[in-house]
């Protein structure tokens, strides 16, 4: 069984919502990256989100960019965080997940990018870029291999759209949660409840919500509705700001802010 | 799945093979086009798509828009027989489709009409944009103000250094121009921009793309509204000389002048097209911008075409002298065009093309835009090949006044 499932049956028997962090590949170094995967499993992280630096993002905000930059501009390569990966895989059982753009998956070919994923150890892809009607043949090769591409789902997706991309998610639904959720609330956006409520009647998948997510009651609000928390530019910002530290510095900093995070996603 | 170029080849039926009835109805040319963009802005595009059918078959849209066309641009412009450059080259006989006569000095506001004539029947609120060389968002903040909409542009900081002129024009207009300071700080950082902008401001804001590129309906809608380019071209050349032109000849950025005037031309084999890009300062990566001469297929801003990436799928540096050409993608009809061999693509460097830009201000009065001086410098070097019975139209496709700054730079003059 993928790690991903078995990750999510294990949450749901003792009802707890997954904490799913979001960090880039090799910001500032790949050393560092694989060092912040393990600190998170450690502090009770359950799947991780890895992003693949991309030259042009257009779904990621000013923080998650600028860290692409900064990964790029340390030379990067696809090839390089996936033998990351690898090596993280000799000491972990964590669920991955990467974060990639279409960009780079095709020009790779899409099949030759699955198997080596595979082959790495990663557990899915999420491809923001990548809506289901543009590459069926992928998703009936992950189908195949048990290997997770994650679907996205916004506020304005519609409800046709809606049954056509959770018929085919894999894994769970990544919920985009752009209705800014900067700024403490007592409750959430009326429609993030009722679209996840949508969403659980369309598809038995867990449901995590992303972007935006900022603070621990933050995470603490989103882990009461959805099966999953994702926070990626929060942590990222704390990497940027940490960046001149030295890297067990930085990964304790770093490692601290997810602990909070996790503890109030897990209420 | 992407179809394969030989399984889109509609075997029978006039003109089919040529991809006169392209893209299909999920928005691809063969292999090329389609929408790869994130889930929250595909409804928006369905939602475009489905207005922009409708107006497309509405007789009142057109009636409008060729209201506007004629009374607000000046259309149709002028098809201008280039007699001292012909003679000058001594072979076929010249052309120029005068678009820098159009008011705001350049094809773009064809499209900009259309578009916000759309986004008002959408009922949308505000339009963003994204312009290199500034004749986009110079045609946008115009069109906008025509209509009473707000208006802002996204323009990457180093070309706002290189066209200041035309970001003071779009502020006289009353556009907002918000400076991109990411990447290579030019075009293509400036499309990533208006594109995260309308990821947020989808519900109530129309993104008009100044170019063939982008995801469906985009290369589509925007090669449409600069069909008149073609179309004209056409009425007057059998006007002019009872008989069609033999060579197209038009500059390629993202390709949005070339396609106006190559697409109502497509079944006519006996014309044949090309396309000039940016050969910059040359062939080494970084120093041009000639995606369909050298790129490899990928996917870049919503589509799938040509472009410049490395092996990751990473963007490559482009360069050009013109702001324009300044792209590392290309319409993905264009890439089709090229992959059938119904277009042929060359490249022009920066100095071929300056070159070209005082030889038509010196020999028929006219400055040209350093993008449709790449299309000159082609022709330059294509019509003493081709014997004098031969015709030629060259698409001038804007007005280089935004320009004299930088060619005066580049040739040691201050101003």
């Amino acid at each position: 069984m993928n790690r991903i499932d078995r990750k999510f049956q294990e949450l749901q028997a003792r009802k707890k919502p997954a904490f799913i962090p979001f960090i880039t590949a090799g910001d500032p170094d790949l050393q560092t990256t694989k060092d912040l995967i393990l600190e998170f499993e450690k502090r009770g992280a359950d799947i991780i989100e890895l992003g693949i630096p991309f030259s042009d993002p257009i779904a990621d905000g000013p923080v998650i960019q600028a860290s692409y930059y900064r990964a790029l501009m340390r030379g990067t390569k696809v090839a390089h965080v996936l033998d990351m990966v690898s090596e993280v895989r000799r000491r972990s059982e964590i669920p991955i997940v990467s974060m990639v753009s279409y960009s780079t998956v095709f020009k790779k070919g899409y099949q030759v990018f699955i198997e080596n994923a595979l082959v790495a150890g990663l557990d899915g892809l999420t491809i923001p870029d990548l809506p289901v009607e543009e590459n069926h043949d992928l998703f009936e090769m992950a189908k195949k291999n048990d290997f997770k591409i994650v679907c996205f789902i916004a506020p304005t997706t519609t409800d046709h759209r809606m049954a056509i991309i959770a018929e085919n998610a894999q894994g769970f639904l990544y919920y985009i949660s752009v209705v800014g959720i900067t700024g403490v609330r007592d409750a959430l956006p009326e429609d993030i409840v009722q679209n996840i409520r949508k969403l659980k009647q369309m598809t038995k998948i867990p449901v995590a919500v992303g972007f935006g997510v900022s603070t621990s009651d933050h995470a603490k609000m989103i882990g009461t509705v959805a099966d999953g928390v994702i926070v990626g530019s929060a942590i990222m910002r704390e990497i940027e700001k940490h960046a001149k530290d030295p890297a067990e510095k930085l990964i304790r900093y770093v490692g601290e802010f997810v602990g909070q995070m996790i503890s109030g996603a897990k209420g | 799945m992407m179809k394969t170029i030989a399984q889109s080849k509609t075997p029978e039926g006039k003109g089919m093979s040529e991809g006169v009835h392209l893209p299909d109805k999920t928005g691809h040319f063969g292999c090329f086009g389609g929408r790869f963009v994130p889930e929250t802005i595909m409804p928006a595009l369905d939602q475009l798509e489905k207005a922009y059918l409708e107006a497309k078959e509405d007789p009142s849209f057109h009636a409008e828009l060729e209201y506007y066309l004629r009374e607000y641009v000046g259309r149709p412009s002028t098809l201008y027989y280039a007699e001292r450059l012909t003679k000058k080259l001594g072979g076929a006989k010249i052309y120029l489709k005068r678009e820098d006569l159009n008011h705001t000095g350049a094809h773009k506001i064809n499209n900009t009409i259309g578009q916000v004539l759309l986004a008002l029947r959408m009922g949308k609120k505000r339009i963003i944009a994204e312009t290199g060389a500034g004749q986009h968002g110079v045609a946008t903040a115009t069109a906008a103000a025509m209509f009473g909409i707000e208006c802002e542009v996204y323009m990457g900081e180093e070309d706002i250094r290189r066209q200041a002129l035309n970001v003071f024009r779009m502020k006289l207009l009353g556009a907002k121009v918000i400076p991109v300071t990411s990447g290579s700080r030019t075009l293509k950082d400036a499309t990533n921009e208006a594109l995260r902008d309308w990821m947020s401001s989808v519900r109530n804001t129309h993104y008009i793309i100044g170019s063939v590129v982008g995801p469906h309906p985009y290369p589509m809608m925007v090669r449409d509204f600069q069909l008149v380019i073609g179309k004209e071209v056409r009425k007057q050349i059998l006007e002019k000389e009872q008989r069609l032109p033999d060579y197209l000849i038009a500059c390629v950025g993202g390709g949005s002048n070339s396609m106006g005037l190559f697409h109502p031309f497509l079944e006519d084999k006996e014309v044949k097209m090309i396309g000039v890009e940016a050969g910059g300062l040359g062939t080494e990566i970084g120093q041009h911008a000639s995606t369909l001469t050298s790129g490899k297929i990928g996917i870049l801003h919503g589509s799938a075409s040509y472009v410049l990436q490395d092996e990751d799928g990473q963007t490559l540096p482009v360069h050009s002298i013109s702001a324009g050409l300044d792209y590392p993608g290309v319409g993905p009809e264009h890439s089709y065009l090229r992959d059938i061999g119904r277009a042929e693509y060359v490249s022009i460097t920066d100095d071929e093309a300056v070159n070209a830009f005082q030889e038509c201000a010196r020999l028929e009065g006219i400055i040209p835009a350093l993008e449709a001086a790449h299309a000159i410098a082609y022709t330059m070097k294509f019509a003493p090949k081709i014997s004098k019975d031969k015709i030629i139209v060259v698409c001038l496709s804007g007005s280089g006044d935004k320009d004299s700054f930088e060619v005066a730079e580049k040739l040691g003059y201050k101003i």
